[in-house]
């Protein structure tokens, strides 16, 4: 006879305010099988586990209900106290009453009817349970990190000093990401370059560290501790071993007008290219697309000119696969482009140049050496609009979400513009300053009292030409929304961070969640900030949301100190959640029949076949078998099983069956 | 299928030619567009100044009317018109109870199931397709095509063209030969209901619409809205006064131009009811030239 006992949380007023814990506990306890039946303010507090593990011993619990919030959280601080005194910790399961139901229903009896017949269901379910041990699983002791900028370098460098294995793995021709292209980095105002380019080269030369970069994740196996990558490193049409750098080739390629991605299409770069002066590694790439002999078949002037025959047209892209015990995705933002600004003229009007654009105008190795001037004729402005929020807090035009770091790089660059043109007005549409940030909101005033940015609260309706100037309609709302008319030579427009480019692909091909924004998503977006919902897959950095340079970096740090945990245990446990395939007793074996079905379907290759055989050696039946190692508990093989022969542990058809058939019983 | 139209009473007052013109253009594509049977003023302006459930009521009993008719589409070209009675129906659906209480005080049946079409998405459904099987004169004129502000805003609630930067109606001229400039003042504002209290301040905004329209090389404007049309075209003297110069810019309305590119005549589309007279340049097409013999794809039962 089953011995369950029942916890009723008041989650606070959570769930109290709503549901009658007390009334819940009340009708439970007359449950056949129920053993022992309460209610208490805070179940997952230090007293509320004490209640239960005193409970299990007193009463001989062989089976326990929480009933309390979502079960994602708190399960696991359930199944430790029940383990801690004694009881397997599968034999406890969570009832949700706070997210399934106190929270989306108003106060009343039916609502608390609703909360017990959840608990009811879940009771019926303890009550089929059985005792399940963790499996136990090896960790391979190498970390993938993909995406080479500020927080993909910083994960690396942690991870590898740490004493681990670290493959990382750039799409670009050289890691350094976005603060490469910038030029000088808030609140202290000092150069990006300088502080980023040691660490790059320390990624370089670190001997835990493997750079692969122009290389993109293709597919991804396995789980945590045992994952296999699949790696495309696309052809650099160079040996990289042979090349030493010299940058001959570069100078002498004569297809030089392609627009730089580097500096945001300010300058231009031939087909074969280091993508900028500091680059790791410092060899070119070529660029297929422009380059005269992929497209036309002739030239071959590099390889003429290569000192060391460095030059392979003929390299294919190669493929590898490798194997890792954990993953940082640190693929990074990219910012809205052109179309989305029609009435900004942005796109259609060379002046109008969005910020990571301006940041190559500011930045001394930038295309006029660090001179504002503006592109559509070189002269320096006079009068320059920075335009906050172009895109973002935006809901007309889809983005509603803050981007966080423009009120900060404008007020920067504001202070850039007015070092540089002592002369020149630097004008601020903003709609609020967001400057929460260590110094953060002093560096903002410093650009409005020191270097006399003039901030007006307002939205720019409308740019358009004339006779040579930028017209910027716009309102100010602290002067009761006057129409405001600025004669503006150069436009810059803070133009909202957005996800990355193949965000969403790369997403489904590593089987992370993501949000509406295509941004990866985190576990928890407070307690488990640099998890994803996918075991021993971590995030840092801009990939999340739109983060600055701090930001990036500690959640770097954060993810890199994860994976150092993860790796300090030789082996893993594993939820054994996992499918079965029965078996009987002779001469029968297994109901499964051996259709072989659920080896189709699984995505997760787990299906074996096993031969049962006589002592003689004959196969008497071959049945499908499970790899624990491999399952992942989807279940795609219960359902398509026609004998119904697999169930997965915990989740088996009989405990489901209870709980729909406990939901139709009349009470 | 019969199409609703719900004139409103600027199409038939201030505004008949752009009512005119509207029933031309469909009767020459054969679309059988028929007038909603005692309707109402949809409220205008006053109406949401002065009272919610009236500014409610009244859109609200034009489209219990259409729907009582069988209209699955209501034409509404006057822009005013369609932000209203688009308002009503929008908000209707949103708020049963207040849907409930409209209905209430209206006394009609009332689902909120009429789609509302303004005029250019009229034109895009049934015109622009069939449009090179009629045209007859090319309207090779650069013209300035201007929205207003009620035609494409709020957004959230028309969900038609973009809203900063709208183009549905240029497509529609460069269907019909016409060259859109690109200019600024697309969706900027009129002066809209100033046109009778404060027509210095309608001589300001629409002269400089006019200006910028004049400087870009725009031959003349193209409206769908009969207050846009008014205040640039009626108010051409405070407009004058505020540029402090002549400016003999014509405005069109879409559905003229487009009979114009058909060969309609000129008084079938009201054209001689304009204040600034209608001279548009010889387009070098042969303007006495025969129809040209007009062969259409077969139309088949659907």
């Amino acid at each position: 006879m089953a011995r369950i006992g029942v916890f009723i949380c008041h989650c606070g007023e959570n769930i109290g305010a709503t549901v009658d814990c007390a009334k819940v506990a009340e009708v439970i306890k007359k449950v056949p099988g129920v053993a022992f039946s309460t209610d208490y303010k805070y179940m997952c507090s230090d007293p509320g586990q004490t209640l239960i593990k005193d409970a299990i011993k007193e009463h001989n619990l062989t089976g326990v209900v929480v009933a309390a919030c979502s079960p994602r959280m708190h399960e696991p601080t359930f199944r430790k106290a029940c383990a801690e005194a004694g009881l397997n910790p599968y034999l406890c399961e969570m009832a949700n009453l706070r997210e399934h139901c106190s929270w989306v229903h108003e106060k009343g009896d039916v609502t608390t009817q609703k909360a017990i017949d959840i608990v009811r269901t879940l009771v019926e379910k303890v009550k089929r349970n059985v005792a399940l041990m963790p499996i136990k699983v090896p960790v391979t002791k190498r970390a993938l990190v993909i995406g080479g900028g500020v927080a993909g370098i910083q994960a690396s460098l942690d991870i590898a000093n740490a004493g681990h294995q670290v493959i990382l793995v750039e799409r670009e021709p050289s890691i350094g990401g976005h603060m490469s292209q910038l030029s000088e980095t808030f609140p202290t105002l000092d150069c990006s370059q300088c502080i980023l380019t040691p660490r790059m080269v320390e990624v370089a030369q670190h001997p835990n560290i493997t750079l692969y970069t122009y290389a993109e994740v293709e597919g991804l196996d396995g789980f945590i501790g045992n994952f296999k990558a699949k790696i495309r490193r696309k052809s650099k049409s160079i040996d990289e071993k042979t090349c030493t750098g010299c940058g001959l080739c570069t100078t002498k390629c004569p297809t030089k007008k392609i627009p730089s991605e580097f500096e945001q299409g300010l300058g231009n770069r031939p087909a074969i290219y280091v993508p900028f002066p500091q680059a790791v590694p410092n060899k070119p790439v070529i660029d297929k697309e422009h380059c005269r002999y992929y497209t036309q078949g002739k030239c071959r002037v590099c390889e003429k000119v290569c000192p060391t025959k460095a030059i392979r047209f003929d390299q294919p892209d190669e493929i590898m696969e490798v194997e890792v015990g954990a993953i940082v995705i640190c693929t990074g933002f990219n910012i809205l482009r052109p179309t989305f600004f029609p009435e900004y003229g942005y796109g259609k009007y060379k002046d109008v140049i969005d910020g990571l654009q301006f940041e190559r105008l500011a930045s001394a190795s930038g295309p006029t050496l660090g001179a504002i001037r503006r592109p559509s004729d070189g002269k320096e402005p006079k009068n320059v609009v920075f335009i906050a929020c172009a895109g973002s807090r935006d809901p007309a035009k889809g983005i509603e979400y803050c981007s966080k770091i423009c009120c900060m790089y404008t007020a920067k660059h504001t202070m850039l513009y007015k070092h540089k043109v002592h002369d020149g007005t630097a004008y601020v549409f903003y709609m609020d300053i967001r400057a929460g940030g260590k110094m953060y909101e002093e560096f903002v005033r410093r650009a409005i009292a020191e270097d006399g940015a003039q901030y007006i609260r307002g939205r720019v309706s409308t740019i358009y030409e004339k006779d040579g100037k930028l017209i910027v309609k716009g309102a100010d709302t602290l002067l009761g929304a006057q129409p405001v008319e600025i004669e503006a030579d150069m436009v810059v427009l803070a133009t909202a961070g957005i996800s990355n480019d193949g965000a969403e692909e790369l997403a489904q091909r590593l089987h992370v969640s993501y949000d509406q924004y295509k941004f990866f998503a985190e576990a928890h977006p407070k307690l488990k900030p640099v998890e994803t919902n996918t075991a021993g897959i971590f995030l840092a950095g801009a990939c999340q949301a739109p983060k600055d340079i701090p930001e990036s970096v500690a959640a770097a740090s954060g993810a890199a100190s994860k994976v150092a945990g993860l790796f300090s245990n030789s082996e893993l446990t594993r939820e054994p959640l996992i499918a079965v395939v029965n078996r009987t007793a002779p001469p029968l074996f297994s109901t499964c029949v051996g259709c072989f079905m659920c080896q189709t379907v699984c995505p997760y290759n787990a299906i074996e076949r096993e031969e049962i055989k006589a002592r003689d050696g004959k196969v008497i039946k071959t049945v499908a078998k499970i790899n624990p190692g491999l399952c992942q508990g989807c279940g795609t093989c219960v359902a398509l099983c026609r004998s119904k022969s697999i169930d997965i542990q915990g989740y088996t058809g009989n405990q489901v069956f209870a709980e729909v058939m406990a939901l139709l019983e009349e009470d | 299928m019969k199409i609703g139209l719900y004139p409103g009473c600027s199409l038939k007052g201030s505004s008949r030619e752009y009512n005119e013109s509207v029933v031309a253009i469909a009767k020459a594509f054969n679309i059988d567009l028929v007038e909603v049977q005692d309707w109402n003023c949809c409220g205008a302006t006053a109406a949401h100044n002065l009272s919610k459930e009236l500014s409610l009521a009244l859109p609200a009993r034009i489209l219990a009317l259409a729907e009582k008719e069988g209209f699955e589409e209501l034409l509404v070209p006057c822009a005013a018109c369609y932000s209203r009675l688009s308002v009503t129906q929008h908000e209707l659906n949103e708020d049963q109870n207040l849907k409930n209480k409209i209905i209430d005080i209206i006394g009609m049946d009332y689902k909120g199931t009429t789609k509302i079409i303004n005029v250019i998405q009229f034109i895009d459904k049934y015109i622009t397709d069939q449009i090179e099987y009629k045209m007859f004169r090319p309207f090779r004129h650069d013209v300035a095509c201007y929205y207003g502000c009620l035609m494409v805003r709020p957004h959230d609630i028309l969900k038609f063209d973009r809203p900063e930067d709208p183009q549905s109606m240029d497509k529609v001229m460069r269907k019909i030969g016409a060259n859109p400039i690109d200019w600024a003042f697309k969706t900027e504002c009129c002066g809209a209901g100033f046109s009778v209290s404060r027509t210095d301040i309608v001589g300001k905004l629409s002269g400089k619409l006019i200006e910028d329209a004049s400087d870009r090389g725009a031959e003349l404007i193209i409206v769908a809205c009969p207050m846009c049309h008014s205040n640039l075209d009626m108010r051409r003297a405070e407009i004058e006064k505020y540029l402090k110069k002549k400016n003999k810019m014509p405005v069109l309305y879409i559905t003229q131009a487009i009979g114009l590119a058909i060969g309609l005549d000129e008084k079938t589309l009201g054209l001689q009811r304009h204040f600034v007279p209608v001279v548009l340049k010889e387009t070098g097409d042969d303007y006495k030239a025969e129809k040209k013999e007009v062969t259409q794809p077969v139309e088949t039962e659907e």
